[in-house]
């Protein structure tokens, strides 16, 4: 049993030093779109926050690739430096073109002004497809568009099969839907998990200029903003992620448990809703159903014991490690690796073994 | 919209009849779906969170909330989840009823509620976020959408200011939270963060039977449901065994290595 679970993660280890991006959730091949009677045409709607694509983005981009034809990037926004630099470097990637909106109404990614704009825009051009990533930006602004287009939304994208068909999750994971849609138009979200970041293409997108007459009535106001800041790598695409539960009893643990382990190891910080819910950590780092879907290489698991909304997250995860002292918590049933003890000796001595290397 | 403020706001909550999110859901060996038959089934949790938020609004605003209406979609046994609503203490109900197992999509839902909308006039729609069965995330946005109305997604915190009938709400962004402010009438749909909600008492319970729930049909509404998106088939995830334990530390770490995991 052990040496078979060391082998299933040396294998995924062996693959990922060849190619180390590549994800081992379930992937989108390439089809044949020879039947299809003419070539997808796709806006990709390109979300970014001062000045810089958000890293979800980079796989969307790879999904839209799967349905061939020609991809068209959208950057919509305020500001004309920070859109010009969100587009430069939206260029080095492999997109045609690159459409730039700019109205003050367009700050802050609001669904209101932002969701009649894509919907003429793709009634002008005759875009078949509308993409973009399965974030809370996401998630904000597609339904709103799909509504005006009268088109059903496809959330959550885990495989791209055909130019009509795609692979979704539902059940928090625990069955994996594959649905045909009739629509004209699709319009769909991506878990970003499931694909490979992109890779510069190194041609140049052109880049011009959209009419932003269409820019629908801000009708809403964005009054103020906190991010919590952080020096550590993106929750949604970092390569580890150690993350923290109930076990660890009060935010004073977590911060001088579960942190240092995470810094020890490179690793983002991640938590389960109860220890959310209890304050130990902040809301925006919840990974689950409900929370953010990760697939790192290693996720180590600290006091969790691994209800069905949390493992929704985790799924796809390359190694999974567990700390916990209940030896019947549900997490050591899909953990590669598990350690039954107390996460407060265990977590320490793990901190300083990997500090070590 | 209207002109000018509402003296009493009306408050709509959408609910969604979902198998019971402790469930471990089976998929079915047609694989078409998975198994409800014999499934225990619930409110939406996210639902459960928007009716209790509309009763919290209730409790600090007393007489400004005319009322609290209660809407689901699905089929018969979706009644069910009305009489919860009604005895977490909402008013009244409305079962607009479709076919027993009948797969009403997002979007259709969305015009549904839109038709609800029309009919009964609400300044406030509170909605889930999504529903813990098909995980859509779509139809608060949609109806935002179909209605022209302002939306605040991802809701941990809500209040209302009267004065200038506005709404103001923090709402839960990858990296952190953002607050918006709109006027009504407006859509907002709940996080788990925005409130915890209450058990229905059993003098509720029974007090809740006697509530009215209006039934209509979609057709009745003029509503087209017919689905947009066919489901090819439906599968298990792929399994994932557990795999050794170790026993300690310095054993994790040698197996992480040998793994090449660190």
């Amino acid at each position: 049993m052990a040496t078979r679970a060391g082998l299933r993660c040396s294998q995924t280890a062996l693959r990922l030093a060849r190619t180390p991006l590549q994800s081992h959730a379930i992937r989108s091949r390439a089809f044949s779109s020879s039947k299809a009677a003419e070539a997808a045409k796709t806006l990709l709607y390109i979300e970014h926050k001062e000045g810089k694509l958000n890293p979800g983005v980079y796989n969307a981009i790879t999904a839209a690739q799967k349905l061939g034809g020609e991809i068209t990037g959208l950057v919509a926004g305020a500001e004309a430096d920070s859109l010009d630099a969100v587009a430069q470097a939206a260029a080095k990637y492999p997109l045609s073109k690159i459409v730039v909106m700019s109205a003050d109404t367009l700050s802050h990614s609001l669904a209101e002004p932002l969701a009649p704009l894509i919907v003429a825009l793709v009634q002008k051009e005759g875009y078949t497809h509308v993409t973009t990533a399965h974030t809370a930006q996401g998630k904000n602004i597609f339904p709103r568009v799909a509504a005006l287009l009268d088109v059903a939304q496809i959330s959550d994208v885990m495989q791209v099969e055909s130019e009509d068909t795609f692979v979704r999750p539902i059940y928090a994971g625990n069955a994996i839907a594959t649905v045909k849609s009739s629509d004209k138009i699709k319009v769909f979200t991506i878990r970003t998990s499931s694909f490979d970041p992109a890779k510069e293409s190194g041609e140049g997108a052109s880049i011009e200029k959209g009419e932003s007459g269409q820019v629908g009535k801000a009708i809403a106001e964005w009054v103020s903003e906190s991010l919590t800041k952080s020096e550590r790598p993106d929750l949604g695409s970092a390569a580890r992620v150690v993350s923290g539960g109930r076990g660890v009893k009060n935010k004073e643990n977590f911060d001088s448990v579960i942190i240092p382990l995470a810094d020890a190891l490179g690793a983002a910080v991640g938590a389960s809703r109860a220890a959310v819910d209890s304050g130990y950590a902040d809301n925006s780092l919840q990974v689950g159903q409900t929370g953010k879907v990760v697939a790192p290489e290693l996720y180590v698991a600290v006091g969790i014991s691994g209800a069905i909304q949390h493992l929704a997250g985790i799924r796809d995860a390359k190694c999974i490690t567990a700390i916990n002292k209940d030896p019947e918590a549900p997490i050591f049933e899909v953990a590669d690796f598990g350690l039954v003890a107390d996460l407060f000796n265990a977590a320490p001595e793990l901190t300083k073994a990997v500090g070590k290397k | 919209m209207r002109p000018s403020a509402p003296s009493f706001i009306k408050l709509l909550v959408p609910v969604k009849r979902t198998i019971d999110y402790a469930v471990k859901i089976r998929v079915n060996s047609a694989q078409t779906g998975v198994e409800t038959d014999g499934v225990k089934h619930s409110m939406n949790p996210f639902d459960e969170i928007a009716v209790e938020e509309a009763v919290r609004l209730r409790e600090k605003l007393k007489a400004d909330i005319e009322s609290i209406r209660v809407v689901t979609v699905g089929g018969p046994k979706a009644t069910d989840v009305l009489r919860t609503a009604l005895a977490m203490g909402a008013d009244t109900g409305i079962h607009v009823e479709t076919a027993d197992k009948e797969i009403i999509e997002p979007l259709s839902v969305a015009k549904t509620l839109k038709a609800i909308v029309d009919k009964e006039k609400p300044d406030l729609v509170i909605l889930g976020k999504q529903a813990i069965d098909d995980d859509s995330s779509q139809v608060g946005g949609m109806l935002a959408g179909l209605l022209n109305w302002p939306q605040a997604n991802f809701a941990s915190k809500l209040d209302y200011d009267k004065g200038a009938n506005e709404i103001h709400v923090s709402r839960e962004i990858d990296g952190g939270l953002e607050t918006l402010k709109m006027k009504l009438p407006a859509i907002v749909t709940t996080d788990l963060r925005l409130n915890e909600p209450r058990y229905a008492s059993l003098p509720n319970i029974m007090k809740a039977k006697k509530k009215k729930i209006d039934k209509f049909t979609p057709a009745d509404l003029g509503v087209d449901i017919a689905p947009r998106l066919e489901t090819i088939k439906v599968v298990p995830p792929p399994a994932r065994k557990g795999g050794a334990k170790v026993d300690s530390v310095e054993a994790l770490v040698s197996k992480l290595k040998e793994a090449g995991a660190i």
